[in-house]
């Protein structure tokens, strides 16, 4: 119990302060803080596995984020079915081209010797390849483009529940990791931090101009919840109910029928957001939670004390005859499938996939914050880090107008200062990112819940 | 005749703006490179660096045209330009000691103080925004077209025009002298000699009793001055948004790895093979083979090989390509 104290605190300041925002400003507003929350304590788990067990920096965390989000959209559309005739055919046989092109360049690896031939065969076979995939693709691209372009204009998904796209995308994820894996592990750290934040860059601009597969930047909205609907809910009897009920107190000072009618049904209005954001929270603490055991046990076992092994002294390791390569593209492919399910995850809050949103400063340069600020190598920390990171992120530009009313108190309302100030109140969060990241790492560098080793 | 006519269009289209890029890329990886080589991280702050130099120059040029002042056909950027340095060269320093000196003393590893440089980012990032916004900003005065598309053709006679605007030749003109000084001052003076001496091996250089102090604040005035030219040629080309200037600093890496990080020479090549390679990759040819092939051979497609959209997908490519083949880059780096 004692040991374990400085956790107990630091999570219960944490849900005090959410509780604080639920009480001063709205439930609604600490519900969603509280959601993304657990969303960003998944993208910690997955980047503290790689960092923290293994010493694997991926600065990639965007791509994988945004290829859980494609695979949301992927299982849970209907099907375009107008689509699929026009050009699922050319897609299909692109498909096949692709494979057979690896196919290709895997026997051509395996059969010949390692020598210029056998690159310049490699070369031409790869570029013909390009080129007849082009030319067969296009047509399909443009019919498919072209069905009710303001609408779907894209081949749409399978029209599976949502939930199922969060292991889909862990293995969307975990399938380009495999690929960055086998490319760039081999780099020296900042080597492989700058290739996978460049090639998270490929990656979203991909999603971005593929429209066919994931209309681009024309977004789809109104995705599948695993939720009820508020205006559903608003409705239903039982739901009514229970406002009711829990607000019978406010609800029995008021005297007048009618007004009590509007009273009620604005708390029922209330209820019904309050109520599916709570869905969503559950579901996400489930993940959380599964996760989290998971990674504790993966960390306690023989293999988490291998992988603190390998990243402690890699020559070592490989002495003892530990296979260092094979278990870094394993630990980088598991940490980027758990991204992967946070990319999902966020989608499916949201219910719209925009490609334009991803950007590098949110979604890998704050979730390393959080690594480092929560303290990296322990799964608590972690998911602290993202609880206490994004709460900054999000109260920072109310922080930041205290501040600078309290600063410029002094001024008139329209000193230009001021008015200056009052403007570039939400660029105070990325000063607060930055003071917050350096302070941690002058004076804290392990993080607020450091790593502790004990051999249980 | 139709020949020139196609020699023109690629000079109007690919050449010369690639040329210009590939100088402010240039720049931009001689500094990543500088940083590398001697104080040894990977600089994620070199983009919002380059813009915060960007935004003294813009406050300068500001102030200095409600003066009234200018340089003829010039942009008064350019007088701005050592003035916005000075700033520049300060708030390196300032940087320096509150937050790389600490881990360079402690010799912490290169991945802490690329952590550390973050921290910086985003600092710098907010700093920008909060004192001139994230809006884009055009800074550009003076004559706008050394040559004009019109022009050229009634010179010429020709079909095609060729448009070269002032910005362009600015940035190569300042390119070639800022490089070349830079080069003489590495290989030929005592402090460049040093620098070198440092970067390939620091203890020995510390036995030969180079002074490491002295060789931090000049590497660091040095990338002040590559920050802010880079940064004001970029913005005087194009445009001023320090969202952009966050972006530019993925090709920029691209670049420098490219060339090999750590040598400076092969950054500012690596500057060029990025520039060239997503222009020539994302052109579409059509009108160069209306020009060059017969009629009957005319084709009607674009002849794009990537669309535009792609255009950093290109660089990053290359990246990844050299990575594999070449982790060293295609100069070998390391050699200051």
């Amino acid at each position: 119990m004692k040991k374990n104290l400085n956790v107990i605190v630091a999570y219960s300041i944490m849900m005090g302060l959410i509780i604080l925002v639920g009480i001063f400003q709205s439930w609604n507003i600490a519900l969603s803080i509280f959601n993304l929350c657990l969303i960003s304590a998944v993208m910690t788990m997955g980047a503290n596995i790689q960092w923290g067990y293994a010493g694997l920096i991926n600065f990639g965390i965007m791509g994988f984020t945004a290829l859980g989000g494609l695979a949301a959209v992927l299982i849970s559309v209907n099907p375009v079915q107008e689509a699929w005739s026009a050009g699922g055919t050319n897609i299909l046989l692109s498909l096949f081209l692709i494979i057979g092109i690896f196919l290709a360049v895997r026997f051509v690896l395996k059969r010949y010797q390692k020598s210029k031939i056998r690159n310049y065969i490699i070369t031409a076979i790869i570029i013909s390849g390009i080129i007849i995939i082009r030319f067969v693709s296009e047509p399909g691209i443009e019919a498919i483009e072209e069905v009710n372009p303001a609408r779907t204009g894209f081949l749409g998904g399978l029209g599976l529940p949502i939930i199922f796209s969060w292991i889909v995308g862990a293995f969307f994820a975990g399938g380009l990791a495999f690929v960055i894996g086998k490319v760039a592990l081999g780099l020296r750290a900042d080597y492989l931090a700058i290739a996978t934040l460049l090639i998270s860059e490929i990656v979203i601009a991909i999603i971005k101009h593929e429209d066919w597969l994931t209309r681009g930047v024309k977004n789809v909205i109104g995705l599948k919840r695993p939720a009820p609907y508020e205006v559903n809910l608003q409705e239903t009897e039982w739901f009514i109910n229970l406002v009711e009920k829990f607000n019978s107190g406010k609800l029995a000072l008021i005297s007048d029928i009618t007004e009590r009618q509007a009273a009620l049904n604005q708390f029922v209005i209330e209820g019904s957001s309050v109520f599916v954001k709570l869905c969503y929270s559950g579901l996400f603490l489930f993940v959380v939670i599964i996760l989290l055991i998971l990674t504790q046990k993966a960390l306690y076992s023989p293999w988490g004390r291998m992988m603190r092994a390998i990243r402690d002294n890699e020559e070592a390791a490989n002495a003892m005859g530990k296979n260092v390569v094979k278990q870094h593209l394993l630990i980088f492919v598991l940490g980027s499938a758990i991204v992967g399910i946070a990319g999902a995850m966020l989608v499916t809050q949201d219910g719209l996939f925009t490609p334009g949103s991803y950007r590098p400063l949110r979604y890998t340069f704050l979730i390393w914050v959080m690594v480092i600020v929560g303290g990296s190598g322990n799964n608590f920390g972690a998911i602290l880090g993202g609880f206490v990171v994004w709460f900054l992120w999000i109260e920072a530009a109310p922080i930041g107008l205290y501040l600078v009313n309290l600063t410029t108190a002094g001024l008139e309302d329209t000193h230009f200062l001021k008015v200056h100030l009052i403007e570039s109140v939400p660029y105070f969060r990325f000063l607060m990112m930055g003071i917050g990241l350096l302070l941690i790492m002058r004076y804290r560098p392990k993080g607020i819940l450091p790593e502790k080793i004990e051999i249980k | 005749m139709d020949f020139l006519n196609a020699l023109i269009l690629l000079l109007n289209y690919i050449f010369v703006p690639a040329l210009a890029y590939g100088s402010q890329l240039a720049i931009g990886a001689i500094f990543v490179t500088l940083i590398y080589g001697i104080l040894r991280f990977a600089n994620f702050a070199t983009g919002d660096m380059m813009s915060f130099g960007t935004m003294i120059a813009i406050l300068f040029t500001w102030y200095f045209q409600s003066l009234g002042l200018s340089l003829w056909f010039l942009p008064t950027a350019l007088l701005a330009l050592p003035f916005a340095i000075l700033f520049m060269g300060f708030y390196m320093l300032i940087i320096d000691k509150f937050v790389f000196k600490y881990y360079r003393l402690n010799k912490s590893p290169p991945v802490q103080l690329a952590m550390v440089s973050i921290g910086v980012m985003f600092i710098t990032q907010a700093v920008v925004r909060i004192i001139i916004g994230p809006s884009d900003r055009r800074f550009f005065d003076g004559e706008k077209f050394l040559i004009k598309a019109n022009e050229f053709k009634e010179m010429t006679g020709l079909n095609e025009g060729l448009a070269i605007k002032s910005t362009q030749v600015i940035t190569i003109v300042v390119t070639i002298i800022l490089v070349s000084t830079l080069f003489w001052f590495l290989n030929k003076t005592k402090t460049g000699k040093s620098m070198r001496a440092y970067s390939d091996n620091e203890d020995l250089a510390l036995l030969s009793g180079i002074d490491p102090k002295k060789i931090v604040m000049i590497t660091w005035m040095i990338a002040a001055i590559l920050a802010t030219i880079g940064g004001v040629l970029y913005g005087l080309d194009k445009s001023f948004k320090p969202f952009t200037y966050f972006n530019n600093m993925l090709p920029i890496f691209a670049a420098a790895i490219v060339g090999g990080i750590g040598n400076p020479f092969g950054a500012f090549l690596g500057g060029y093979v990025i520039a060239f390679s997503e222009i020539l990759l994302t052109y579409a040819y059509k009108k160069f083979f209306m020009y060059v092939l017969p009629e009957s051979m005319e084709p009607d497609s674009l002849i794009q090989l990537l669309s535009t959209d792609y255009k950093f997908a290109v660089s990053f490519s290359i990246l990844v390509i050299v990575l594999l083949y070449r982790p060293s880059g295609i100069f070998k780096g390391k050699i200051l």
